[in-house]
């Protein structure tokens, strides 16, 4: 299939500077301290295509989200979006037309929405911004918008307070999809919703998907989840994407000892009594972060090496995995998830 | 399942909540009762809007106007704490009830360091010196798994990721050991393995001292490893409640049966997730009869006229007619 990239991230970085203040650092000693949150990632996505970020809490997701969309500008690296270079803010200032293509649905939805517009403002700001429709059309369009992520068109009048968590998550999915954005970012989308209204938010989002040809950036921490919404999916760990293929081929062959333990430690909801294994050991912290492959200070197959060289991604029949073992050919075969 | 030996620590009796509006009354919380006893975990879970997070806000009385208790009692270990003066829920809260709220973001002031923050709380509650509060802060980060947490206890909350913070916030209301943990989403934002983290930090407490916890979360998965009853709620009542092996594997209550099918599993490859059609009624048009009655599958006659009130069924207690003398 060639398809069309949408999408193409080359080597991005993106440290943070979180030391104390200059003049506290001369009194009180102490160097400066740099948060590497996104360390050298590349991956492409293909229109109509998902690509799921996973990875335990910290690895630098949501910082990878807020580069694409432009909300920071990174460190180093290169974003080309729809064939166009947006790796820094002057290049997108003069692109105003490719940053109205994407839209961001955010983490934290309290964060997001104006606690003092109406709802029915909040939505009708993109479709405004970008001229879609005009005078009652908006309204009307707004409507929709709200029936379609299972709230109702009467909720236009009301404010964000007068909403529950979910359902003002709904509210800025809603928001987005305003903006009939080609290439969404969802960071998150779905976790402050219960299973049902979120089984209608992913089903309305496929359909979206399927209808409009649209491509997901889709971050989430529930595996199942980004099982059944990805076509492609990317583990990071510690700023850096250890290990990414098809779907499938990652949940069913995972070589990447790290991807291994994520799977281990999903939440038995059968209750058959399969054991869930914990992730053994902490996430080191980003600031000093260990050497070499960053996980081998809780990798049951690190060696010398691991802690010394940093692993290059190797591709084989599409699945890419930076691995010390995987090259070497060591790591044992997956038991598979059903143990 | 052994039956609660304890006198329960919280009680909640037919809770009613409302929001005064310009078009009248709108009745967010319908007869709600529950408890929790010492150690023991209650799950909540239930549609988006059935009022999980507003029964939370009304037990530890951080409801805010116009919404308020128009009906019903909250008991805490025997004493009645729905109707006391602001300060002394106030010397309440944090110190015998810790708060986690959906919403991370409400809970920690942007303008001050993380350390700050837990050190005033620990101090409040706590007859501690500066550096002994300062030393239980870092191991509260510790122990809810902030990586480098030395490093971290003078940052600002903007410089933690989404799931650093909720670890903050429940780093804080865990902060002067509580009796009761009410619980909102504390998870969500988490992955498994912090999850797992999270999770066994609640179990203990609950073990070692005999902490209750009131679980609001819509991750089945988190329930069935953490609670030992679940509640289900639907448009401002509780649909079925009981032990949660009962509850997730021989679910009664229509809607809880719908819920249960809606979850995405790993193992299963399908093109969609079962829903539950159509949409919870909104507060002011919730229809007469059981409230579930215009979506689900089972309905009959009756369900449109009366109410169901929650009657005990196969060890869970169920609001509906298709159980009991319903029929
Ligand atoms: N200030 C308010 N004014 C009017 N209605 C409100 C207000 N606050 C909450 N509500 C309504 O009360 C109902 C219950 O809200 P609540 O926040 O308890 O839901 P929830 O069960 O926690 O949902 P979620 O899973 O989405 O967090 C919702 O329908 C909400 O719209
Ligand atoms: N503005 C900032 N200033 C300093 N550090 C930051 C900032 N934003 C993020 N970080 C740090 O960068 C790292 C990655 O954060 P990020 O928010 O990308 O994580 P995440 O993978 O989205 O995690 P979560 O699942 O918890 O949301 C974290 O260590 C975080 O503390
Ligand atoms: S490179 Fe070494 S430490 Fe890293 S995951 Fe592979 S085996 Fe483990
Ligand atoms: S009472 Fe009737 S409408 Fe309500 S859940 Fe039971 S069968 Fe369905
Ligand atoms: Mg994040
Ligand atoms: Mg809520």
């Amino acid at each position: 299939m060639a398809q069309e990239t949408v999408l193409q991230v080359d080597n991005l970085k993106r440290y943070f500077d979180v030391s104390k203040p200059w003049l506290s650092r001369v009194l009180e000693g102490g160097g400066r301290q740099v948060v590497q949150a996104v360390d050298g990632v590349s991956f492409e996505i293909s229109k109509g295509e998902t690509f799921s970020l996973v990875g335990e809490s910290g690895c630098g997701k949501s910082t990878v989200a807020r580069l694409i969309v432009g909300l920071y500008p990174p460190t180093d690296g290169s974003i080309v979006f729809e064939g166009v270079s947006l790796s820094n803010p002057a290049e997108r200032a003069r692109h105003p037309e490719k940053q109205a293509r994407m839209q961001m649905i955010f983490q934290d939805p309290y964060a997001s929405l104006n606690p003092r517009w109406r709802v029915g403002d909040i939505i009708a700001e993109p479709i405004r911004f970008r001229k879609l429709l005009e005078g009652g059309a908006v309204k009307a369009r707004v409507g929709e918008l709200l029936e379609q992520v299972g709230l109702s068109a009467r909720d236009a009048e009301k404010y964000p307070h007068e909403f529950s968590g979910g359902q003002r998550q709904r509210i800025s999915i809603a928001r987005a999809l305003a903006g009939r954005p080609d290439f969404l970012v969802c960071d998150e989308p779905t976790s402050a919703l219960d299973v049902s209204v979120q089984a209608q938010i992913l089903n309305l989002m496929k359909e979206l998907q399927a209808s409009l040809n649209l491509t997901y950036l889709f971050i989430s921490h529930n595996l199942a989840v980004v099982s059944h919404v990805s076509t492609k999916v990317g583990v990071m760990y510690l700023g850096r994407l250890v290990e990414w293929a098809e779907t499938r081929t990652l949940f069913n062959r995972p070589k990447h000892p790290y991807t291994r333990m994520l799977l281990d430690a999903i939440p038995d909801l059968d209750m058959s009594g399969r054991a869930r294994t914990p992730v053994a050991g902490e996430v080191p912290s980003p600031i000093n972060p260990p050497s070499g492959c960053t996980f081998h200070t809780r990798c049951p197959f690190a060696t010398e090496r691991c802690r010394a060289e940093v692993p290059q991604a190797l591709s084989v029949d599409g699945q890419n995995v930076a691995c010390h073992a995987v090259e070497e050919g060591r790591l044992p075969e997956w038991r598979g998830l059903a143990a | 399942m052994t039956d609660r030996p304890n006198a329960p620590l919280l009680e909640v009796r037919s809770l009613r909540v409302e929001f005064e509006t310009r078009r009248g009354p709108l009745v967010a919380i319908d007869d709600v009762s529950f408890s929790i006893a010492p150690g023991e975990v209650l799950g909540v879970v239930g549609e988006s809007g059935a009022g999980k997070s507003l029964t939370g806000t009304a037990i530890i009385g951080l409801l805010e106007p116009p919404g308020r208790i128009t009906a019903g009692e909250i008991l805490l270990a025997g004493r009645r704490i729905d109707n006391l003066p602001y300060e002394a829920m106030r010397r309440i809260r944090g110190r015998e009830v810790g708060a986690i709220f959906q919403d991370p973001l409400t809970s920690l002031n942007p303008l001050y360091r993380v350390s700050d923050q837990l050190i005033e709380t620990i101090r409040t509650h706590l007859p501690m010196n500066e550096k002994e509060a300062r030393a239980r802060a870092l191991q509260l980060l510790q122990e809810v798994g902030i990586p480098g947490a030395a490093e971290r206890l003078d940052h600002y909350p903007h410089q933690f990721s989404g799931g650093m913070r909720q670890r903050v916030v429940i780093a804080l209301a865990l902060a002067a050991e509580p009796k009761l943990i009410i619980a909102d989403e504390p998870t969500t934002a988490l992955d498994v393995s912090i999850q797992a983290q999270i999770i066994t930090l609640l179990k203990r407490l609950c073990r070692e001292h005999g902490t209750a916890v009131m679980l609001i979360t819509h991750d089945m998965g988190v329930i069935a490893e953490t609670a030992d009853r679940v509640a289900v709620m639907y448009a401002g009542r509780i649909a079925e409640i009981g032990p949660v092996r009962k509850v997730v594997q021989e679910p009664h209550h229509p809607y809880t049966v719908g819920l249960m099918g809606a979850i995405p599993n790993l193992g299963h490859d399908v093109a969609a997730l079962t829903q539950i059609e159509g949409s919870m009624p909104r507060l002011n048009a919730i229809p007469p009869g059981c409230a579930f009655n215009p979506r689900c599958p089972k309905v009959f006659d009756r369900c449109r006229v009366d109410r169901p009130d929650p009657m005990p069924v196969g060890g869970s207690d169920v609001a509906c007619w298709l159980y009991g003398e319903g029929r």
